[in-house]
Order: structure tokens, then C-alpha cells, then sequence
């Protein structure tokens, strides 16, 4: 069974005239269990696509249907504990004045968890913070421990399917290594299924299965990371990304 | 010695085991922050005294505030054991400074309990929720901003009729509108943080996200504007009081005070200046502590 | 005048008074800059920027700036005055910062900002400046330079937007330019563009550059000599041709942990930081 089956999607903004369109027609499936990359430059769409599947872009049409359920204008409380998201920027998605401890119990409190006080030294085990973090507020913490936070509050809900809007990319790279290999366990023992959107083609390769290339809105192409590894890309703009993302490397 | 050691180090504590201890943490650091502001301490003291002032007015007073005694009339500080001199009617004026001070806290006090928090809920109610119910609350919000302030607040008195009661509802009726404007452009900017979003995506209704997570974040530009506003509020109180529609005589109000010491103010200059002088420090002071708290409680606060 | 270095620093400290004392940011290092490119690299809180802000003595309150020797082309600048300081900064050093949405004022013409910063250090004519102008953004490779001289800010995009700060940097002439992350801000395909225009630029001029950045790849692509950061402190240095043999575990570890996807592995290296490396004296990255 798909975990996230989205066809025909379009995600505008502005009304009448002003009316631009961000995704324009965009078919994919992701199975349970998969990892889906998307990726593109900034302003192809690809963070657009993670918002209106998580309800924050009210503006879309076409079908979505994510974990069984057909999404419709407004999101359903179960939608929420089968999916949560990851943002960009860790020192832009945790609220200044709570600390660690209340934003997780705040989420475990909303989804009717219970035994709080366990599972938050449990989660924070699980992402590799200690019970030391539990009391502390943002601004005492770096980005990657800000990161962590925000993904065990993903978590906190026992969700199927997260959806990672380039959760690396503010981070120096040894912690973004650390990050991703937080991300490749956790998978691994929740069972995830993850759609991550990344501008680095070395990270979405080094997490995903199948990857989307998008341009403009639109896909480009999709292939999977092998195709992608031996340079099997169809598209040229395939083959142009690749070929920079594989020259700022070496 | 050791213990307050203790105690600081507890506080300071990179790493709180409870929720409690962090809370302290937070505000410990707050203090420290404002204590560092020399300026602000000095109108932190300031208000100090006068609040101790009022509260131990009938201790500190030398004479009874309501007390007329004809034959002492208009005598200049320091005559005959009257501190500040005596008004028209012989009545000590330090004893009615402290009475008055009183009255003056009493109306702020009133005034901030109820326009900081009508802004509040509408300001915040009106940013989160945008479309026609922002349109409506913010039309009435600048009908309300459109008007003099003073002048309003002499109509509503009118409506009313005079009387402190009456004056501070008049006041904060008119105060209101600006802490709802604060409050829905802080709102606007928050509503589309991540950690707005990330708090949705976990089911939480508009409620909740209202008062628990924008809420928080207002309140600190809030306080800081009311701090600054309270030399205002005083003023328009005593405006009031100066114009005969606030405090009735022979209650002591400051800008009561000045009234009646106006027409004797070029022979008699103390009558008016005295109480001139008290609201000018309590303005002053208010001000110097809003500038301070803007410091404390800015949420960028960076601790490194 | 030629065997003094463009930028010879010994001994700099960067430091910040905070509640609980002094917290040195940057703790002593030494480093000279001669007409070729220096890559200094860390990650973020290593101290990096505030090398490249120090040496234009850019560190505000209660930061404050100690040195040995802080010398632009011979010329002590530790005991500049202030307005000294103001004529060598976008004078005979510029700097670029990373974000040119920050970075260029964004109710000004392009044209007009370039012509306001070349008229704060030269005495030309208006018409002069604009030719200037003009010549400036066509060696920035900007195609069509008539129309976007009249753009403003917003109407550009991040990469031009950044090629704009690299003319406007270029204008008067400096001897040393300073990136502080040029490219972070943009999509990779333009990293290399931007990247491309520098290094075109610092070749024909013989400036020195200065380049700082989280990613070392790059910096080893694109500079001569590279300066490794550690919580204020140099760590290693070497060539940019010889970091493959790189010995420091704390390099080793920024090598290693990139995700690479022609060599795909179940979990990246992850570094283990050494206390001891916090500790140990800073390598001299002089020449």
C-alpha cells in the first residue's frame, strides 16, 4: 500500500491576476516504508509540495491521499499523529520561551499520550539527547541539539510518515552527519517512511531511495538514487545538477 | 556567603532538572539583566518609594490631608512644620502628596488591568485570525485610535459622569487601541514561525495557540509599551483631575493639586509645583523601568 | 613594499566580556596573507567569521580585539584611529558577506549604491562614477548591466544579488577582499558561477583573498592555502593540493563526514571531538 499518493497536484498563491502557480501537476507515490527525495533549486516548489501535503498551504487542488486517509481542505486530529514534519531552520521552529521539556510534553498532551514524564526521557534517548537537555531552553542549546529536539517532537506522536523540509541544511556539516545518521536509525526502527526535500544531492542520495527532480514547478524527472549514482539521469537539467552538485564536491 | 553562592550557581545552572529551577533560572537571568541598567534600577527605586509612600501615607503624614485651617493658608515650604508648605485652603501639601500617591497607583493599577489585556485579545484574536474579523476589530480599533485621547476620555466621563472610577474606565477605554495594534502585528509576524506551524501540525486547535504560544510573545512588547504609557496614563488622569472631571475635590489627587494651585501659581509657586514635581517623577520613572524592561524581555535575548 | 605580506596577523585574540567573565571567541592565532587565496575553514562558532570581522576591527562591544601584530601591507592597524579604520575598510579591504538580501540597501538603484560607494573613496564625477558602474557589473559578468543598473534589490536575483556585492566591493580597487561565505546562500549550480567570477577576479587584480567557509571541499577546489579553525584556534594548516594527507583527526573528520553519492554508506563518520584538541597551542599559518 502507498504511504503518501499524490496526483495532480497544483499549490498556488495570490488571488485573481496575481494568481502564480508554485507546483504545477505533480504525480508521485511513496510506499510504506520508502524514502522519497525531492529535490531542485530554491523556488522550484519542492518545500511547497511538504506544505500543502501537511495542511499548511490552504490554496491546492488535485488528490492527495496520505496513510489510507483522502485529504480534504481541512486536515483530521488522526492525520496529525500519522504525520508530522521536520522544518528547515532549528533556530526558527522551537518557541523562545519553552523549554524542552514543555514543547514535547505539550505534543504528547495533544495527542492523548500518556505515562509523559517515561516518554520523554525515553524520546530524548532516542535522539540522543540526555535527560540533562530536558529543562533547558532554546537559546541554550546549539543548532544540531535545537534539530533534535524538533525531531523527537515529531515524534512524540508515534507518527508513520515524517516529512523532513531540508532538516540538515542550516547545520555544519559534521553535525548534519550527525543528523542524517539519527534520521537512518530512526527509520530503521519506527518502521518510517520519510519524504525529505533537499537542495544537496549528495544528502537526498545518501537517505532516499527514489528521488523527483524538481524545475519550475513542475517534475523533471524521477529516478532512483542507482540510476542517479551511475549517471543515468534522462533530463539534462538532471544531468546539469548532478554534474555541479558532483564538482563542488571534489 | 556560601549558600547565596549556592544559590547563584543553582540558578545559573547550564543544565535545570526541573521545571521549577529552570523557571527561576529564567527570571534570575531577567534580573540580572535589568539590574545591570543603572537607569532603570534608579526608576525600579524610584517607584519603590512612592509605592512604599502610599502605603505607609497615614505613618509618614504629618498632618491630616483633609484638614482645612484658614488661618495657614498658602505658606511657603518649610514654614511652621508644613514640609511642602500649604495650599489655598491651609492644608499640608506633603500629606496630600502621600495620600494622592495613593490615588495616583490606585488608577494606574485599575488602567493596566483592563486596556493591556482588551488590546490583547483583541489584537492577537484579530492577527491570528485574519479575514473579516481582523477587518472589523481593526476598523473599530482606528475609530477608537482616530479620536484625542483626552478628548474621549472627557466624553466618556461626561457620559459617565466625574469621578476616579469612572475616570479610569474613561481612561482605559481610550488607552486600548494601540496595545491592540502592537498586538496583532506582533501576532502576524509570529503566526508564520515554523514553531507556529510545528505546533498545528500537532493538532493544536487556535485556541490553545492563541493564548499559550502568541500570547507569551506579545505580552513582553506589551509590558514594555504599558511601562512606557503609564507616565501617559498619569497624565491623562491628572489632565482629568486638573479639568475637575476625575478626582472630586477635596480628595488629593495630583493633577487635582495643580488645578486648584493654578490661580494663586505666580505668587504662590509651590502649590502647583509640588505636585507637578511627584508626576513628573513618577513618569519619569515609569520611563526609565520601560526601557530596562525592553532589554529583559526581549525574546532575541542573546546569552552568550 | 613587496616582501611585506598583504595581512600579517600574530597573536590575535577576539574576546567577549559576558556575566560569568571573559569568553575568548578567538584565542591567539597568527596568520599572513600574501597575493593568493586563504581558505579559512571551521564550523560555525570556530571562530572563522570573527577573524575575517577582526582584522577589519568590525568586533562591537563588549567584544574587543587583542593582537601582537595586526598589520595591512606593513601599516599597523591595531592603533588606527577610527576614521583611519573607515577609509581601509571597502577602501584597501572589502568584505562580502553572505546574504546579499542583508547586505545591499533595498530602497537604492543598484546603480545608485554603486555610484555611492565608489564617490565615499574617490573624488569623481557622477557620470564618471556610473561609467565606472557600468564596466564594474560587466566584469562581474552581468549581461545585460544597462537594465539591471536600474534595478533595485529585490527585483535581482540571489545570485546577481551577490555578484552586485562583489562589484560593489571591486570598485575602489582593494588589495584584500574578505568572503564571508559568498555562496552559502545560493543554489549550488550558481555557487560555482559566483566562485568562478571571484577567482577570475582576484587572479587579474593580484588581490589576496580571504575566504572564509563551513565546507571544505570547497575551499579546497577553490584555494591555494587552507587554515583549519577549532574552537578559536588553528589546528592544522596546509595546501590545498596536499589536504588529502591531511593528518589532523578534526580535518580528517570534516573530510569524512560529507554525504557523497558516488560512495554511498549506511552511516556517515560522525566526528568524535578531543577535548584535548580545544587545548592544544595554535598552528602558525604564517609564511
Amino acid at each position: 500500500m502507498s504511504a503518501v499518493m499524490v496526483k495532480d497536484l497544483n499549490v498556488w498563491f495570490g488571488v485573481g491576476a496575481d494568481r502564480s502557480y508554485a507546483v504545477r501537476d505533480v504525480t508521485f507515490d511513496v510506499a510504506d516504508g520508502e524514502s522519497f527525495g525531492l529535490v531542485g533549486e530554491s523556488g522550484s516548489g519542492k518545500s511547497t509540495i511538504l506544505r500543502a501535503i501537511a495542511g499548511l498551504v490552504p490554496t491546492w487542488s488535485g488528490d492527495m491521499t496520505v496513510a489510507g486517509e483522502t485529504l480534504g481542505p481541512k486536515r483530521s486530529k488522526s492525520f496529525y499523529s500519522k504525520v508530522q514534519m521536520v522544518f528547515q531552520d532549528p533556530y526558527a521552529s522551537l518557541h523562545p520561551r519553552q523549554t524542552v521539556d514543555r514543547v514535547l510534553s505539550e505534543a504528547m498532551g495533544l495527542h492523548g499520550v500518556q505515562n509523559i514524564n517515561t516518554r520523554i526521557g525515553k524520546l530524548l534517548d532516542d535522539v540522543g539527547l540526555g535527560a540533562g537537555f530536558r529543562f533547558r531552553y532554546p537559546h541554550q542549546l546549539s543548532g544540531g541539539q535545537r534539530q533534535r529536539v524538533a525531531i523527537a517532537r515529531s515524534l512524540a506522536c508515534n507518527p508513520s510518515i515524517l516529512l523532513l523540509d531540508e532538516p540538515t541544511s542550516a547545520l555544519d556539516v559534521s553535525v548534519q552527519a550527525e543528523i542524517l545518521n539519527l534520521l537512518v536509525d530512526l527509520r530503521r526502527e519506527h518502521k518510517l517512511t520519510y519524504i525529505m526535500v533537499s537542495h544537496d544531492l549528495g544528502v537526498v542520495g545518501h537517505l532516499c531511495e527514489r528521488i523527483g527532480v524538481m524545475r519550475e514547478g513542475r517534475f523533471e524527472e524521477v529516478l532512483t538514487v542507482e540510476d542517479m549514482r551511475r549517471s543515468k539521469a534522462e533530463s539534462p537539467y538532471t544531468q546539469h545538477l548532478l554534474e555541479s552538485s558532483i564538482n563542488s564536491v571534489r | 556567603m556560601s549558600t547565596s553562592q549556592g544559590l547563584r550557581d543553582w540558578l545559573l545552572s547550564e543544565e535545570p532538572t526541573s521545571r521549577r529551577q529552570a523557571k527561576y533560572a529564567s527570571w534570575y537571568k531577567g534580573w540580572l539583566t535589568l539590574r545591570s541598567n543603572t537607569l532603570a534600577m534608579m526608576g525600579l527605586f524610584v517607584l519603590a518609594f512612592l509605592i512604599l509612600c502610599a502605603i505607609f501615607a497615614p505613618f509618614l503624614a504629618t498632618h491630616d490631608p483633609f484638614a482645612q485651617d484658614l488661618g495657614q493658608r498658602l505658606l511657603p515650604p518649610g514654614e511652621d512644620g508644613h514640609l511642602f508648605g500649604t495650599d489655598s485652603l491651609g492644608r499640608d501639601i506633603y500629606s496630600r502628596l502621600l495620600y494622592g500617591a495613593r490615588i495616583s497607583i490606585y488608577i494606574v493599577l485599575l488602567v493596566i488591568m483592563v486596556a493591556p489585556l482588551v488590546g490583547l485579545i483583541v489584537g492577537t484574536v484579530s492577527g491570528y485570525a485574519g479575514g473579516w474579523i481582523d477587518v472589523v476589530l481593526m476598523r473599530v480599533t482606528d475609530i477608537f485610535l482616530a479620536f484625542p485621547r483626552l478628548i474621549l476620555a472627557l466624553a466618556f466621563v461626561a457620559a459617565l459622569g466625574a469621578g476616579i472610577e469612572n475616570a479610569v474606565l474613561a481612561i482605559s477605554l481610550t488607552a486600548w487601541p494601540p496595545y491592540a495594534r502592537i498586538a496583532r502585528a506582533e501576532t502576524l509576524t509570529i503566526r508564520n514561525s515554523d514553531y507556529i506551524h510545528a505546533i498545528k501540525l500537532q493538532g493544536a486547535g487556535p485556541f490553545r495557540i492563541v493564548t499559550k504560544h502568541i500570547w507569551p510573545l506579545c505580552i513582553s512588547s506589551l509590558v514594555i509599551r504599558v511601562t512606557l504609557d503609564m507616565a501617559g496614563i498619569i497624565l491623562t488622569a491628572a489632565g482629568l483631575g486638573f479639568l475637575g472631571l476625575g478626582a472630586q475635590p477635596p480628595s488629593p489627587e495630583w493633577g487635582a493639586m495643580i488645578s486648584e494651585g493654578r490661580q494663586y501659581i505666580l505668587d504662590y509657586w509651590w502649590v502647583a509645583t509640588i505636585p507637578g514635581i511627584a508626576i513628573f517623577a513618577i513618569s519619569l520613572a515609569f520611563n526609565l523601568l520601560g526601557d530596562g524592561m525592553r532589554d529583559v524581555l526581549d525574546p532575541k535575548e542573546d546569552n552568550s | 613594499m613587496t616582501d611585506a605580506p598583504l595581512l600579517d596577523v600574530e597573536n590575535l585574540w577576539v574576546k567577549f566580556r559576558t556575566r560569568t567573565g571573559v569568553f575568548d571567541a578567538v584565542r591567539g592565532i597568527s596568520f599572513t596573507l600574501g597575493k593568493e587565496r586563504l581558505g579559512i575553514v571551521g564550523e560555525s562558532g570556530s571562530g572563522k567569521s570573527m577573524t575575517g570581522r577582526a582584522v577589519l576591527r568590525l568586533i562591537r562591544p563588549p567584544g574587543f580585539i587583542e593582537a601582537d601584530r595586526l598589520n595591512v601591507h606593513g601599516e599597523d592597524i591595531l592603533s588606527l584611529p577610527e576614521k583611519g579604520m573607515r577609509k581601509l575598510r571597502g577602501g584597501r579591504v572589502s568584505m562580502i558577506m553572505q546574504d546579499p538580501k542583508f547586505s545591499l540597501n533595498p530602497v537604492m538603484t543598484v546603480g545608485q549604491q554603486l555610484v555611492e560607494a565608489l564617490r565615499a573613496h574617490e573624488n569623481v564625477s557622477r557620470s564618471q562614477a556610473h561609467k565606472r558602474a557600468l564596466e564594474v557589473l560587466d566584469e562581474v559578468a552581468i549581461r545585460d548591466p544597462q537594465r539591471v543598473i536600474d534595478l533595485y534589490p529585490h527585483e535581482v536575483s540571489g545570485g546577481m544579488g551577490q555578484r552586485i556585492m562583489i562589484a560593489m566591493m571591486l570598485l575602489p580597487n582593494p588589495e584584500i577582499l574578505i568572503a564571508d561565505e559568498p555562496t552559502s546562500a545560493l543554489d549550488v549550480s550558481v555557487q560555482l558561477q559566483v566562485l568562478d567570477i571571484i577567482d577570475k577576479l582576484v587572479r587579474d587584480r593580484g588581490m589576496g583573498l580571504m575566504f572564509i567557509s563551513h565546507d571544505l571541499n570547497l575551499v579546497a577546489k577553490f584555494c591555494d592555502r587552507i587554515v583549519i579553525m577549532y574552537a578559536g584556534r588553528i589546528v592544522e594548516t596546509c595546501k590545498a593540493s596536499e589536504l588529502r594527507n591531511a593528518q589532523h583527526p578534526y580535518t580528517l573528520g570534516l573530510l569524512n563526514s560529507v554525504p557523497d553519492l558516488e560512495r554511498p554508506r549506511d552511516h556517515l563518520e560522525v566526528l568524535k571531538r578531543d577535548p584535548a584538541w580545544r587545548d592544544a597551542p595554535s598552528v602558525s599559518a604564517r609564511q
